[in-house]
């Protein structure tokens, strides 16, 4: 067979699927934002619309005003900033040791950690719910905050970065009479930022779009994170699509926007971490 | 051996952390597991029972139980491989040196794995409506009478599964894409001056050398799949008929909603046995291969 006929024939078959994949994507998340900016009532029709009569705000003025949605917003954005700034510090503190430190039982320890990983979280709920119970933290932001200091995967992340560090130059600024901590602050953690700027978005983006944890240590409504919120918010009104679609930009689309400007750290993290095996 | 003696300033705060609210909340599930744990007890824990395996033994006397272990046995069985399948063929299609805007095609196909699952399972339920669905409309167009995705006991797992391959295949394709361009490019010369086809090519030189990635996605994407809960929470709430309960949810309820602490520990056990037992299968399986 001639190859430029084949080629000629698969160029387009190539990209026409990639192109009708693409549209499977990325459809519903465009057709989210063409909803919530249509008149109530207007989604509710046959066939349905694929753009507004009258582009309107009003859903979105009706979320900040009468559901408090700006409330949510601003208890996600906190969680999730502050979660990923404890849990930074944490994790790379611990991962930098586990490669570049001596201490006993390291590698013990670090394989036990390993080992834990396949224990969905899930296990852990009931006893961690009566535990911060106990502590007094449920329905509050410590409940969220307090078990997410530290994370098994993002010690990981960071100890398989910090291997590469090379151990003269460490060795040069002890020689130098440097303390750990300032070895830390001003080599160890300048040679990681790479790997801290991605463990950063993965937890950010991991806080802002959990669940199940949520749904269970929040009761007070006050404290709803988005996803808790949208998720009452649409057993409330099943009826109303262009209401719930504007909730669904809201809870979304920063994190879409983070991803998209942050993307190269993001994959990173991501075929770093399932390397593992 | 040097001991560094500062070490343990960098990794006692995390390993504390993760004993106490990780390691030891797991021993305590597997306690608590043993016993009648409930809102008496909640209130006061002298009300506090030991009962062995009872609340093993109840489970399986649960219909509810099974039926919840059934619907998630069908997601994952149903929804790994059509989830792989999807994430294979779409690295497939960016690997090939035709696909033309590759940068603008892999973050468009992967862009739903970074959204959050709660906003788009909420697109979705309205994709899926019966009356106003723009999926009964698609299908409308050719012919398909309209299907009750959402309130037909036969049809809610599969909307969740398909909804679920759209929100996941993404994730699974940048690693296989990675696994792609590790294979030598002279393996594929090779066997073009040989006149292999791009289907010979594919099984004989692609899927072997991606063999061992497509395993280890695997053993992810099941244990990722058999915590199956926000989707039914949102789209379904469980029903039509329990048909969308997953084991989790099945948890959730008998935990935190009737504040059966004890059997839901027992739920959540069960529920990693399960995902350990099938992990370590093919963890054999995958010597066994090799072997």
């Amino acid at each position: 067979m001639d190859r430029r006929i084949a080629r000629g024939v698969q160029a387009p078959l190539v990209n026409g699927l990639l192109l009708a994949a693409a549209a499977f994507t990325l459809f519903p998340l465009l057709w989210m934002v063409s909803v919530s900016l249509m008149s109530p009532g207007e989604a509710s029709s046959y066939p349905p619309p694929l753009v507004p009569q009258r582009a309107t705000l009003g859903n979105y003025r009706e979320l900040f005003g009468r559901a408090g949605i700006g409330r949510y917003l601003v208890n996600s954005v906190f969680l999730a900033v502050t979660v990923t700034a404890v849990s930074l510090v944490f994790n790379v503190a611990a991962g930098y040791a586990f490669a570049k430190l001596r201490f006993a039982g390291r590698d013990r320890i670090f394989k036990l950690l390993l080992g834990a990983l396949v224990i969905p979280a899930q296990v852990a709920m009931v006893p961690l719910f009566l535990l911060l119970k106990q502590l007094g933290l449920v329905n509050s932001y410590g409940g969220i905050i307090v078990p997410a200091m530290a994370g098994i995967f993002g010690i990981f992340l960071v100890r398989q970065y910090a291997l590469s560090i090379p151990d003269e130059l460490l060795e040069a600024a002890r020689i130098d009479g440097a303390s750990e901590f300032r070895i830390f602050g001003s080599i160890v953690v300048p040679a990681l930022k790479p790997i801290i700027v991605t463990l950063a978005v993965f937890t950010l983006l991991g806080t802002w779009n959990d669940f199940m944890w949520p749904l269970i240590v929040l009761t007070d409504k006050d404290l709803y994170t988005l996803p808790v919120a949208l998720a009452s918010l649409s057993r409330e009104h099943v009826q109303d699509n262009e209401l719930m679609m504007a909730g669904s930009v809201l809870t979304t689309l920063p994190v879409l926007l983070m991803f998209l400007a942050l993307q190269r750290y993001y994959m990173q993290g991501l075929l770093a971490g399932s390397v593992k095996g | 051996m040097r001991f560094d003696r500062a070490a343990w300033w960098f990794v006692a705060p995390a390993l504390l952390v993760i004993a106490v609210f990780f390691f030891f909340p797991i021993l305590a599930a597997l306690l608590i597991s043993l016993t009648d744990f409930d809102i008496y007890a909640l209130a006061d824990l002298s009300n506090l029972r030991f009962v062995g395996l009872g609340n093993y033994l109840k489970l399986l006397e649960t219909p509810q139980f099974w039926q919840a272990l059934g619907n998630t046995l069908y997601f994952v069985v149903a929804g790994v491989p059509l989830s792989i399948g999807a994430s294979l063929g779409a690295a497939l299609l960016l690997h090939s040196r035709l696909a033309r805007f590759k940068p603008f095609f892999r973050t468009a196909l992967f862009a739903p794995v970074v959204t959050t699952l709660v906003a788009v399972a909420v697109i979705w339920r309205y994709m899926f409506n019966t009356r106003y669905g723009l999926l009964n409309y698609a299908l409308g167009g050719i012919g398909i009478d309209p299907i009750d995705w959402l309130g037909d006991p036969h049809w809610a797992m599969p909307a969740i599964i398909l909804f679920a391959v759209w929100k996941n295949f993404g994730y699974n394709m940048i690693i296989f894409l990675a696994g792609l361009q590790s294979i030598p490019e002279e393996l594929y010369e090779a066997a073009r001056i040989d006149g292999a086809s791009i289907w010979r090519q594919l099984r004989s030189i692609t899927l072997p050398m991606l063999s061992p990635v497509v395993w280890l996605v695997g053993i992810l994407t099941i244990a990722g799949y058999f915590q199956l809960f926000a989707e039914p929470y949102v789209m379904t709430q469980g029903g039509p008929l329990q048909s969308t309960v997953s084991v989790l949810y099945f948890m959730y309820e008998e935990g935190f909603k009737w504040w059966n602490l004890g059997s839901a520990s027992a739920v959540a056990f069960v529920l990693f046995l399960l995902i350990f037992a099938v992990t370590a299968l093919q963890l054999r399986g995958r010597k066994w291969t090799a072997a």
